[in-house]
C-alpha cells in the first residue's frame, strides 16, 4: 500500500477508535461525578476504585488502547507533526458531533465555530 | 452535580493534559522512528515496540495524560476539554521542529494557528452542561 494511503487509513482508524474511547470515557466520568469530590469523601483509593470499576470506562479504555496501537503503526509511516495534529483535530470534530448526539452536551455556536476553525486548520495541516 | 467554576487548579490540570499528551506523543514518535516502518504482515513488532525506552517514557507520560484527562472530564464537558487542551498541538509542532528536526511548513503553522484560535474561542464559553439542560434538550 502506498505510504500516503497508509497514513490516511491510519489516521481514520485513530479517529474512529479515539472518538469511541472519548465518548465512552466522558460518559463514564459524567455518571461518576466530580473526582475531586469523590477523593475528598473516599480518599484517592476510593476515587481510583470508582473509576476502575466503571464498565463504560473499561470499554473506553479498550477503544483508546486500540487507538494507541493505530497511532504507533501510523507514526512508523508518517511524521508526528502531521499524524498528531490531524488525528487529534479530526477526533475533536467527530467528538463534537458524538457528544451532541450521545452525551447530549450543549454544543453551542461557539463550540461549532471552534470546530470549523479546527477543520480549516486540518486542511492546512495536510497541504 | 460538579461545580462548573474554573479554578486555577483546574486550569493547571488542563495544562498537565496538554504537556503530558504532547510530550508523550513526541516520545512515541522518537521510539517508532528508531524501530522503522512496521509492515501489516509484521504487526507483532508493535508489541515489541512497547519494550523500547522511548516508547516506555511515552507510555508513562500518556498515563499521566489519561489521569489528568479523566479528572478534567469529571467536571467539564468533552467538547470543552478537547479544544481547551488543543494547544498541545503547538507543543508537538515545536518539539517536532526543534527536537526531531522534522519539516513543519508554513501552511502547517497557519493550521496550528487556527487550532490555537479555536482553543481561545471555546475556553471563553461555559465548561459544563448541567444535567437539567441535558434533560431539557433530550
Amino acid at each position: 500500500m502506498a505510504a500516503p494511503l497508509i497514513a490516511v487509513a491510519g489516521i481514520a482508524a485513530i479517529v474512529l477508535t479515539a472518538t469511541t474511547g472519548d465518548v465512552m470515557t466522558a460518559s463514564a466520568m459524567r455518571k461518576l461525578g466530580d473526582l475531586d469530590a469523590i477523593k475528598a469523601k473516599s480518599g484517592l483509593g476510593g476515587a481510583v476504585l470508582a473509576v476502575a470499576t466503571s464498565p463504560r470506562l473499561l470499554i473506553g479504555a479498550l477503544s483508546m488502547a486500540l487507538s494507541f496501537f493505530a497511532l504507533l503503526f501510523t507514526l512508523s509511516h508518517a511524521d508526528v507533526s502531521l499524524v498528531a495534529p490531524a488525528s487529534g483535530s479530526l477526533t475533536f470534530v467527530s467528538n463534537a458531533a458524538a457528544a451532541r448526539i450521545f452525551l447530549k452536551e450543549r454544543v453551542d455556536s461557539r463550540r461549532w465555530i471552534a470546530a470549523i476553525l479546527v477543520c480549516c486548520g486540518v486542511v492546512l495541516l495536510h497541504r | 452535580m460538579p461545580n462548573s467554576t474554573m479554578t486555577i487548579r483546574r486550569y493547571l490540570i488542563l495544562a498537565v493534559v496538554m504537556v503530558t499528551g504532547s510530550c508523550g506523543d513526541t516520545c512515541l514518535s522518537v521510539g517508532m522512528k528508531r524501530i522503522g516502518p512496521v509492515s501489516i504482515a509484521h504487526m507483532g513488532t508493535l508489541f515489541a515496540a512497547v519494550r523500547t525506552p522511548w516508547v516506555d517514557v511515552g507510555i508513562v507520560l500518556l498515563l499521566g495524560f489519561f489521569a489528568s484527562y479523566l479528572t478534567a472530564l469529571s467536571w467539564a464537558d468533552l467538547t470543552f476539554v478537547l479544544p481547551a487542551t488543543s494547544f498541545g498541538y503547538v507543543i508537538v509542532a515545536l518539539l517536532s521542529r526543534f527536537w526531531l528536526h522534522e519539516h513543519v511548513s508554513i501552511s502547517r503553522w497557519i493550521g496550528i494557528g487556527l487550532i490555537t484560535t479555536a482553543v481561545g474561542f471555546v475556553t471563553r464559553g461555559p465548561s459544563y452542561t448541567p444535567p437539567s439542560a441535558v434533560v431539557e434538550e433530550g
